[in-house]
């Protein structure tokens, strides 16, 4: 007999764990498929202080308690592959990975979360872990005394380009427009620090050097005029997008690339529900993640209910 | 300390220990950061697969990770997690920052051979 499920969940992040774990709860066919590790973006959150319930603990700790609730109540996780292609249309939905397995079910659930921006520019992958970082906190003391570039203007950017004034010689935040969007606290203190510059209106074009990086190529927006400086290393910090690459036509997108969604996290299209950072949507925190996980996980127990599927 | 599913390497009298009696190891040197706990969670997925494969995990900030932040092919480095890769105890390869499941597993078969 073909087995099918009666929900996949891609995405294993605090709301693909959280419907794993109502899902498989309501007795129902439970399958997580995740591409990259479980846990998405919280697992990196050092310290979690407003969790309901829980003391003050770290993303890490909090998804392997997700992860392990999921699979105590049955719930399959496949973590680290990749999805090729994705057939939501027909009333049986299909999930193709590279392995060439193809997963069906009944019901689909996009919880495929928000990943960090890249620069996407010549460099910035040959010279990654070379000079070039994502991590002010991992990697700064590697840049003692050394002159870097930080570029984003958001909290992240202001509060790692202070951060790693305790190692680097010079500071050079490039930032895409004529304002930050951080808070004005953080960047009063990024104003008073000497070791930290700035060139606004700028964006980053190409990254060059040799075993590690010696150059970026700096555009003004302003003139489109094209300067060159010499750095150690470039610190990218300029936000996140949500991960919704092999969905754009699949469901209702906004222009922002979010799927839209009901108050029931259900899409556009009959089966498929979504939830998490990669819906359209203002607040963006674990709690928001594991409450739409949660009514996602319940709309599609009802809608199976409704569609005779299970009694 | 490292809190993750791996086995530890807990000094450079252990890492000594666990080269002579393993042919094919990964160790991956890092923190709990958002770079390093990506690596670890895809060597503990392919533990399962790459059974002639011994896989683990050492603290970036422990006295004794000289035994890895200092080696030769470490120089340049600026990106954690540092990984390496032995053969018959002799670093066959090493990578510095984040890396894939598609990025180790290549190596892994390159390196080790690919899973029966």
């Amino acid at each position: 007999m073909e087995d099918i499920y009666d929900v996949i969940i891609l995405g294993a992040g605090p709301a693909g764990l959280s419907a794993g774990i109502y899902a498989s709860r309501a007795k129902l066919k439970t399958l997580i498929l995740n591409e990259g590790t479980i846990g998405g973006q919280v697992i990196l959150t050092h310290e979690i202080a407003n969790y309901p319930g829980v003391e003050t603990t770290n993303g890490f700790q909090l998804i392997n308690i997700m992860k392990k609730q999921a699979k105590d109540f049955g719930c399959i996780i496949k973590a680290n592959l990749t999805v090729k292609g994705i057939n939501l249309s027909s009333k049986i939905k299909e999930i193709e990975t590279d392995s060439g397995d193809i997963y069906k079910a009944k019901t689909i659930i996009l919880a495929t979360g928000g990943k960090p921006r890249y620069l996407n520019i010549p460099g910035e992958d040959e010279f990654k872990g070379r000079g070039v970082s994502y991590c002010a906190t991992c990697d700064g003391e590697f840049f003692t005394g050394k002159e870097v570039v930080v570029v984003g203007g958001g909290n992240s950017a202001i509060e790692e380009s202070v951060s790693l004034a305790k190692y680097a010689g010079k500071i050079t935040i490039v930032h895409q427009f004529d304002h930050f969007q951080a808070l004005p606290y953080y960047v009063e203190m990024a104003k008073k620090n000497p070791k930290i510059h700035f060139r606004m209106n700028s964006e980053l074009r190409e990254i060059s050097g040799e075993s590690s990086v010696k150059l970026v190529k700096i555009e003004n927006l302003s003139n489109n005029h094209l300067s060159e400086l010499n750095t150690d290393g470039i610190f990218v910090f300029i936000g996140y997008v949500a991960n919704i690459e092999g969905l754009k036509n699949l469901v209702e997108i906004n222009s922002k690339g979010e799927i839209i969604v009901d108050h029931n996290m259900k899409t556009n299209v009959e089966g498929v529900y979504a939830a998490g950072d990669c819906i359209a949507k203002r607040y963006r925190q674990v709690t928001t993640a594991v409450a739409d996980g949660t009514i996602a996980a319940l709309s599609v127990s009802d809608y199976l209910m409704n569609q005779n599927y299970i009694n | 300390m490292l809190i993750t599913n791996l086995n530890h390497v807990e000094s450079a009298d252990q890492h000594k220990k666990i080269l002579e009696e393993n042919e094919n190891i990964m160790i991956c040197c890092g923190r709990m950061g958002p770079m390093c706990l990506p690596v670890y969670d895809v060597m503990d997925e392919l533990q399962d697969t790459y059974k002639h494969v011994k896989f683990f995990d050492m603290d970036f900030d422990s006295a004794d990770a000289h035994v890895i932040k200092s080696a030769p092919e470490c120089s340049g480095f600026m990106g954690l997690p540092f990984t390496m890769y032995y053969k018959n105890g002799k670093v066959v390869k090493a990578t510095t920052s984040i890396q894939n499941m598609q990025q180790v597993s290549s190596i892994l078969d390159e390196q080790f051979g690919k899973p029966e």
